[in-house]
């Protein structure tokens, strides 16, 4: 048998597994986002496009933006925490970063909805955080912290940091101490070296940690049905709702569509800015 | 005052300050769970009657138990699968970037389009969901994971050993048994707990693919009932036994594996 051939063998049972389970499905909920609703719930086979309409009805394109919104906030906090942190790890003693690595990336093993839950235990009226105010004196109603757009950021922050300080750490602990400080024998302040020099060339890290955030929040159904109350709406939520209670399948499919187009356009985005980086460290290091 | 003390100073602020965020509302939970009076306003004292009353919730344990069926069973197949899929990826000197994709895809597509897919699938096929359906359902994540951390290990076996034992007269088999499987063992068995870990935490997809009816309820499908029903000591308790086994099985998954949480 040729190398080829056997190979071929080899990924069949998972290629068709991925086709079976994955791909066809998928594909099966594209088609449905093009037929209408049925009266009793149900489908309707006839071709239409409105359910891509409603999409941008007012309503929904409001909902896509506020989800947009709370992702965008939430990927951008995670990266300046997740970024501080990744250095900090990586200005550490050599024998000490696995370590530290190590118990960064530990909760994010943990189960997605236990951690979300620890938040609901912080934030509740009668949570730690109201507890501390007391204990420092504070008598006034317990603050609203849970069941707000706030506590969602946070929830999604805390969930997805792990990740960033991961995809940060690698180019940082593979930066060369030497163009550091040949920017700073060559003059420029510290400012200026990470500025010009450490942070072009950790873009690619900076780029990978940020998409994850972004893609996993504008998607999420859980941090908001769980953090931001009842009737709090992300995307995720919204197509939980077409296939659980409205039975609404066709635009609940259409959403889902929405959704996976919005992840390939960031994805896409990240490809460039991976591209570009690529690009500019070649520069530096044909200048150096 | 000098400035590399400064920055050192700097930078074990930044280390305490993300371990306190990362950790605290993990500990507040572990903690509490061992609180008698189970409410976080006051501490009355180190109990473990919050462990006793989940060993008498039937729910609980039968939940359990169908989360460790469909971890198990899932772990399984997809072990096998993906072990297969990457070596028949990497033995290849070259494949197109739709290979890449496909293998990429199941790792990075929202699990809720994942869900609703087999939601729409498994009912358009009048299949009646269940724990079976889950399974189904929990291979196709699985197996990408166990294929990509197979593959890290496979990017620097060398294939000339292979074709060595081939030329020596090993029949396709020995040379796995002997040649292959010894090499990427570790990586297999890295993957296969990675994978435990990730069925026995998935929340959405057997939510959708689990049908109607208590019958396949998962642990995930039950603490997500019992946290929108409110805070409980239970859950508390709950949620630090769980805890303690993902942790405990990534640990192992990584001492195995240096890298594949590292890297």
């Amino acid at each position: 048998m040729t190398r080829i051939s056997r190979s071929s063998l080899l990924m069949a049972p998972a290629l068709v597994w991925l086709t079976a389970l994955m791909v066809v499905p998928c594909a099966l909920v594209l088609a449905l986002a093009f037929f209408r609703r049925g009266i009793y719930g149900g489908i309707d086979y006839t071709f239409t496009l409105e359910n891509f309409g409603l999409v941008f009805d007012p309503l929904y394109a409001g909902i896509f933006l506020k989800s947009a919104r709370i992702a965008g906030t939430a990927t951008l906090i995670a990266v300046v925490i997740g970024y501080a942190a990744a250095y900090a790890i990586a200005a550490a003693p050599r024998r000490w970063q696995p370590v530290f690595l190590f118990f960064a990336v530990l909760p994010f093993w943990s189960n997605y909805l236990i951690r979300t839950y620890a938040w609901i235990v912080l934030l509740n009226r009668e949570g730690l955080i109201t507890q501390l105010l007391r204990w420092f004196g504070y008598t006034g109603e317990p603050p609203s912290m849970l069941y707000t757009e706030g506590a969602v950021i946070a929830g999604l922050v805390y969930n997805y940091l792990p990740f960033v300080i991961l995809a940060c750490y690698a180019p940082l602990s593979r930066l060369n101490p030497e163009l550091a400080e040949a920017s700073r024998d060559l003059g420029a302040s510290a400012a200026t070296t990470f500025r010009r020099v450490i942070l072009p060339l950790t873009v690619p890290g900076i780029a990978a940690g940020a998409v994850f955030v972004f893609v996993l929040s504008i998607g999420n159904f859980v941090t908001p049905a769980l953090l931001g109350g009842g009737r709090f709406q992300m995307i995720g939520n919204l197509v939980y709702d077409q296939f659980l209670t409205a039975n609404d399948w066709p635009f609940g499919a259409a959403l889902a569509m929405a959704l996976i187009a919005i992840m390939l356009l960031v994805l896409m985005a990240q490809a460039l800015a991976a591209d570009r980086a690529a690009g500019r460290a070649a520069e530096v290091k044909a200048d150096g | 005052m000098n400035q590399s003390f400064t920055r050192t100073l700097g930078m074990r602020t930044i280390l305490v300050l993300v371990f306190a965020f990362l950790y605290i509302p993990i500990a507040v939970l572990v903690a509490l769970s061992f609180n008698e009076g189970g409410l976080p306003t006051a501490w009355s004292g180190f109990s473990l009657k919050w462990y006793a009353s989940l060993a008498g919730n039937a729910a609980i344990l039968s939940a359990a138990l169908n989360t460790l069926i469909v971890a198990l069973v899932s772990t399984a197949i997809a072990t096998l699968l993906g072990t297969l899929l990457a070596i028949g990826v990497e033995m290849r000197r070259q494949y197109g970037k739709g290979l890449e994709a496909l293998i990429f895809a199941p790792m990075i597509i929202p699990d809720i389009v994942l869900a609703i897919a087999l939601l729409s699938f498994f009912s358009m096929l009048n299949l009646t969901m269940g724990l079976h359906t889950i399974i189904l359902a929990h291979v196709v994540f699985n197996l990408a994971f166990v294929c990509s951390v197979v593959r890290a290990r496979l990017k620097s076996f060398d294939w000339s050993i292979v074709e060595a034992s081939a030329d020596l007269g090993a029949s396709a088999i020995t040379t796995f048994r002997r040649v292959t499987l010894p090499v990427i063992l570790p990586a297999v068995i890295a993957g296969a707990l990675l994978a435990f870990t990730l069925s026995v935490d998935e929340f959405i997809i057997a939510f959708f693919t689990a049908g109607a009816g208590r019958a396949s309820t998962t642990l995930p499908m039950q603490i997500y009932a019992m946290i929108r029903f409110g805070i409980t000591p239970e859950i508390n308790a709950l949620a630090t036994i769980v805890m303690a086994v993902s942790i405990t099985a990534l640990t192992l998954s990584q001492r195995l594996n240096r890298g594949i949480i590292g890297q």
